[in-house]
């Protein structure tokens, strides 16, 4: 482990040291140190799931820590509360805004910091002005949150956080949902605080902008830290190498495999989020026959929005999408199935089941409206029961009986149960979305070795997936997908790790010549 | 030392059973409680009530006469209620087939086997209309429909209201808020020796097996339960909320309308004020208490029945008004949904 | 004349409007803490009761009054506990307590049936009571109606212009961010649907020690409903309350005008109902949703980490 720090004469005013925390199957913080001195900005870098989140929540309170210290300006604290937190002088602005939309900006302040009782808003609406003009946090007192686009609601999270007396204010994925202005803004306001002395905490994924803002940056890869430098030593290919890591990587029986037919074809498609702004930007790709396209990237970058429009979850803006040959634009998720796509989804419990009804009866969920296991009205219980019987052999879905609640199953055989809900159904084009998030190894190993099978006998599969390991073990091509576009297509074998992490971190765009001999996308 | 709610990892059929019987045993204790502190003797009114209700034949056949009513909304809520659909709305379903009938059995001359039906149908269809407008709302906009569906509560209680002063007073009946009786063709006919109208209870108990096939055993049964389970899994499956929403509030509608119908044709043979003593109500609890399984709320609907004649007779003799049985139906109700938490949530004692 | 008769009516109109007034500022401060109260209804009639058989008992019927207060408030605390702490369904708790009141009401109630008891009598305010029209409908009413007018605007500052006002917004809107900013969101909670019952009791003793007076079974007759549709008309706030209320029992008092006429009073006694579902649709717009409608996080039970 390299850590450097500066020579400086005082203590850091935040330092955390060995600090470990547990969730269930996974050690999310593994003896852990860092420290932030007062007057810098330390952004904190690594993939989704590598502990910068975590950390930050047992900084904030949120949650606590299993082992380890705390030290503020040198003295060991207790923080067991989001208040004990604000009290030493730490605020939080959250990736999710935590905000009550229908009231005002000075009203949202009120809640928590309001002195007086009888109309508390003026003394808020005076403070609030004058961050403004001292941070250059421009936002009107009497908006209603719902009316401010997200870099405004963003202010408001940070005036929140200011108005408690942060010295220390932790910044979790700001840039996520800013455009580039509010972004320019935003940087501002923090080097304005940077000169006022307090400390900064900035987590990111991405690598323009820790050399944009930071004087520190701290990567974190799997619960430990891989390396703190200052951000003036060090350059963009290295930080990538450090957030990606350069193990080598176990590899998955991939045999070459004839590609045949198109099955999938997406031209151009645009795509908008919740909040109504473009989430997938003129997004083009086509998965053949025997063929596993996968889209690595960190989550947020429209792959949920992507998977949502290609499924018939989500309103398609533009562009088109031609499955099986037939333009599936825009309809409805029961004639996509009806076609040929299975998908398995990223929420698996909220979405792939009803947990209170039977195994058998999920099993059916798609296909319970059409022969053999209906008629015109009714049900016909006796086909149902007897494939739940074969499916469930046939997946090694564990469960007392097939009249078991769903719910009632760990989370490796619900996954089992959706594989074979989707894929018994002779389903030529497979979307995939996180098929092995939060599994243990075992079900892990077998999704993945499913998914080969299926290549094998000729699918279409459209892999997403976090797990970069697992993306290029599968795919024979991979689409890095940042902030709604391919930042490039490549073959694993012909990219490097450097490449792909610089892609995910939207440094890097590969043009045209760099695309695959046959020049399809 | 504190108490903390810790969320059960499943829920048994033993255990929902176990609680529900628990919690109705806490009720009636509750109620022996308040009895005692009026001074009645609870086992005195317990034994009257379960005499009167189950002990005689004639009081069972009353006991069946006040479950028909029970039945045929219970079943109809149960439908709607699986599909979390709220319809608070049997009571004025119920008055509106009635109205729908009297219009018929008042203005139609025709031979029983003509009316009859007729009236029937017609019940199903007003209740249906009835239902209809809160289930557009809610499917279409998303309003709440407990307050539409008991807000047309009133307006049906008013509509019976105006039609028995104004247009449908019967000109015999010396000014009294009735319409006139209906011919002897329009009343339905009951097992001799009680006031069972037995062509309704027929319909009642088809309704039960009918739900239980529907819900169980075809598909669009299969679409309400995964609807009522996790409305997202229901889109991604492809299911139309809509229609399903529709579907099962124009059920429960026409199934409460038909319950009308039975009350004007089968008990009152006219059209008056009070025909309903809260029956679409009560259907809640009967429902509710049956766990929103066919065959349970046909029993509970029974047990229900007894409690509602039983109220009849202790407030004739021992004095208690005839609110007396809403505290029976409300104290029922506070305990159950307070027993659903020891289904969902185990209770532990943390040092 | 006809100036009489105007004034008289208004004045009927606010007599008939003040228990629904009262029942109506309760339960806007129970739904924009989150609490969906149903049981208005049986909490006003345990009031009815609570407060005729006090005053007979005391032969104070300031004392009813109180009476009926503290129980409205005991009575909503069993709705309390049921939808906050034990997370029950709040439809269906509201729909128990109300039926729960109205049964123990008339047993509680029956020896009283056809009992007089001493009431409140209307006090004339000195010259407010001279101007015309608006003199003798608003300034010449018992004292409660008087107290009203002044929980009005009160209430109405107390939600908007203070800290208390925002907390209890907020807990409404967004538990989470509420809980987050350590507000105490189930105090909160409790705190308000105690205030909706002891106005819901206060409203119910009106009914039967000054209104009326006189003690009937179930003489609340659907008002607690009335209330709740009220509560949506008036889009949860105070002000809007009392226009709603008096506009409600305006057309109360108009059905008895109304009559000779020959415009049946049942019809007329559809109009509120039938006005609630038109706000309903009407409210249900999204953009009107956003600026004026219910409070976000009405009827949903809130438990911290959970989803």
């Amino acid at each position: 482990m390299e850590v450097v720090y500066t020579a400086t004469q005082e203590p850091p005013i935040v330092f955390m040291k060995g600090i470990v925390k547990r969730f269930p199957g996974v050690i999310a913080n593994d003896h852990v140190d860092f420290e932030v001195k007062a007057g810098e900005i330390h952004a904190l870098l690594g993939e989704n799931g590598a502990g910068k989140t975590t950390l930050m929540y047992i900084l904030y309170g949120i949650y606590q820590a299993d082992e380890g210290q705390i030290y503020i300006k040198g003295e060991p604290v207790e923080i067991k509360s989001p208040r004990d937190a604000i009290r030493h002088g730490i605020g939080m602005v959250h990736q999710h805004f935590k905000l009550v939309y229908r009231h005002t900006v000075a009203e949202n302040v009120a809640l928590g910091f309001a002195r007086s009782f009888i109309n508390p808003i003026e003394e808020v609406r005076r403070k609030i002005l004058e961050f403004s003009e001292r941070y250059g946090l421009k936002v009107n007192p009497d908006a209603r949150i719902w009316e401010l686009s997200a870099g405004e609601q963003q202010r408001v999270e940070i005036i929140k956080a200011l108005y408690g007396g942060a010295e220390v204010l932790i910044l979790d994925e700001p840039t996520s949902v800013l455009t580039p202005s509010e972004t320019r803004e935003l940087f501002k306001t923090l080097k304005e605080m940077k000169a006022e002395n307090k400390a900064i905490i900035f987590i990111t994924h991405k690598l323009d902008e820790v050399f944009e803002v930071s004087d520190r940056v701290t990567v974190l890869r799997k619960g430990k830290v891989v390396s703190t430098l200052k951000t003036s030593e060090t350059n963009k290919r290295e930080l990538a190498r450090l957030m990606v890591g350069r193990e080598v990587l176990f590899r998955l029986e991939r045999k070459p495999v004839e590609t045949g037919e198109v099955l999938l074809k997406v031209e151009n498609l645009t795509v908008l989020n919740d909040r109504g702004l473009p989430a997938v930007k003129g997004v083009s790709f086509t998965i053949r026959a025997g063929e596993i396209l996968g889209i690595a990237g960190v989550a947020g970058n429209g792959q949920r929005e992507l998977v949502e429009a290609i499924t018939g979850l989500r309103k398609v803006e533009s562009g088109r999408i031609i499955c099986m040959g037939k333009d599936v634009t825009n309809c409805s998720p029961r004639v996509i199935a009806m076609l040929g796509m299975a998908h398995i989804p990223e929420e698996r419990i909220r979405l792939g089941i009803a947990p209170g009804m039977s195994v058998a009866e999920n099993l059916i969920l798609k296909s319970y409206h059409a022969k053999p296991f209906s008629g015109m009205l009714m049900l016909n219980w006796g086909v149902i029961r007897e494939t739940a019987e074969k499916l469930v052999k046939e997946y090694d879905i564990m469960t007392p009986s097939i009249n078991t609640p769903a719910k009632l199953l760990s989370g490796g055989n619900i996954q089992r149960l959706i594989l074979a809900r989707e894929l018994s159904g002779g389903a030529r084009v497979i979307v995939a979305a996180h098929p092995t998030y939060g599994l243990d190894v075992g079900a892990t190993e077998y999704i993945r070795k499913l998914l080969l099978k299926q290549r094998e006998r000729g699918c279409g599969i459209l892999l997403v997936s976090e797990d970069l390991e697992e993306v290029l073990n599968l795919s024979d091509r991979i689409a890095v997908m940042f902030e709604g576009e391919f930042m490039g297509i490549v073959k694993p074998e012909e990219a490097s790790i450097e490449e792909i992490g610089l892609m995910m971190a939207g440094t890097m765009r590969l043009d045209a010549e760099r695309h695959t001999k046959r020049g399809d996308l | 030392m504190r108490i903390r709610l810790e969320k059960r990892e499943y829920e048994s059929k033993l255990l929902s059973v176990g609680v529900s019987f628990l919690m109705l045993f806490l009720a009636l204790l509750a109620v022996a409680i308040i009895f005692w502190a009026y001074g009645v003797n609870p086992a005195v009114a317990y034994g009257k009530i379960f005499r009167g209700a189950f002990g005689s034949l004639y009081g069972f056949s009353e006991t069946i006469v006040k479950a028909i009513p029970l039945l045929l909304c219970g079943i109809g809520l149960t439908l709607a209620f699986k599909a979390l659909i709220w319809n608070i709305g049997a009571e004025g379903q119920l008055l509106i087939g009635a109205v729908a009938a009297t219009g018929i059995a008042l203005n139609l001359a025709a031979p029983s086997y003509v009316i009859l039906p007729l009236m029937f149908a017609a019940g199903f269809v007003a209740g249906a209309a009835w239902s209809l407008l809160p289930a557009i709302l809610k499917a279409k906009l998303n309003v709440n429909e407990v307050i539409t569906t008991l807000m047309l509560n009133y307006i049906a209680l008013k509509l019976v209201e105006y039609l028995v002063y104004g247009p449908w007073r019967g000109p015999e009946e010396w000014g009294f808020p009735y319409t006139s009786k209906f011919p002897p063709e329009a009343r339905l006919p009951r097992i001799p020796g009680t006031r069972i109208h037995y062509p309704t209870l027929i319909i009642g108990v088809i309704a039960v097996v009918a739900t239980y096939i529907l819900l169980n055993k075809t598909k669009i049964g299969y679409e309400i339960r995964v609807v009522g389970e996790n409305i997202d899994a229901a889109r991604y499956a492809g299911i139309n909320y809509l229609k399903t929403v529709l579907l099962v509030m124009v059920v429960s509608g026409g199934l409460a309308g038909i319950a009308g119908v039975g009350e004007v044709a089968g008990i009152q043979h006219r059209l008056r004020m009070g025909i309903s003593p809260g029956y679409g109500y009560t259907a809640i609890i009967v429902a509710w208490l049956g766990g929103l399984n066919p065959w349970v709320t046909l029993a509970s609907s029974i047990l229900l029945g007894g409690l509602l004649v039983g109220g009849d007779i202790i407030q004739t003799s021992l004095g208690l008004p005839v609110a007396a049985i809403d505290i029976f139906n409300g104290i029922i109700l506070i305990f159950i949904i307070a027993g659903e938490i020891l289904k969902r949530y185990k209770i532990r004692i943390v040092r | 004349m006809l100036q009489s008769i105007i004034a008289s009516i208004l004045k009927a109109a606010i007599r008939a409007g003040t228990p629904l007034l009262y029942g109506t500022l309760g339960e806007v401060y129970a739904e924009r803490s989150g609490i969906l109260n149903l049981g208005v209804e049986g909490m006003m009639i345990l009031g009815a009761v609570t407060g005729f058989a006090v005053t007979r008992i005391t032969g104070n019927p300031w004392l009813g009054i109180a009476a009926a207060a503290v129980v409205g408030g005991l009575s909503s605390l069993i709705h309390a506990v049921l939808s906050i702490t034990l997370m029950a369904n709040q439809v269906v708790s509201g729909l128990a307590l109300t039926m729960f009141g109205l049964g123990l009401s008339g047993l509680i109630g029956k020896p009283y049936i056809g009992v007089k008891i001493p009431s409140i009598s209307d006090v004339k305010i000195p010259l407010l009571c001279e101007i015309p029209i608006i003199g003798p409908a608003f300034f010449n009413q018992d004292p409660l109606v008087y107290i009203s007018y002044i929980l009005v605007p009160v209430l109405w500052f107390v939600l908007f212009k203070t800290s208390l006002g925002i907390k209890i917004r907020s807990v409404g809107e967004s538990p989470e961010t509420a809980d987050a900013l350590g507000v105490n969101v189930s105090l909160i909670r409790y705190g308000c649907t105690f205030f909706g019952g002891v106005m819901a009791g206060i409203a119910g003793a009106y009914l039967s020690v000054v209104y009326t007076p006189a003690w009937i079974e179930r003489m609340t007759a659907g008002r607690g409903w009335i209330v709740i549709a009220l509560t949506i008309f008036a889009m949860w706030d105070p002000l809007r309350s009392a226009i709603g209320s008096y506009l409600f029992g305006g057309v109360d008092a108009l059905q008895y005008h109304l009559q000779p006429y020959g415009i049946s009073p049942s019809l007329l006694g559809m109009l509120p109902f039938i006005l609630t579902i038109v706000v309903l649709v009407f409210g249900a717009e999204e953009t009107i949703r956003k600026k004026m409608g219910a409070p976000a996080a009405l009827g949903v039970p809130y438990k911290r980490g959970e989803k």
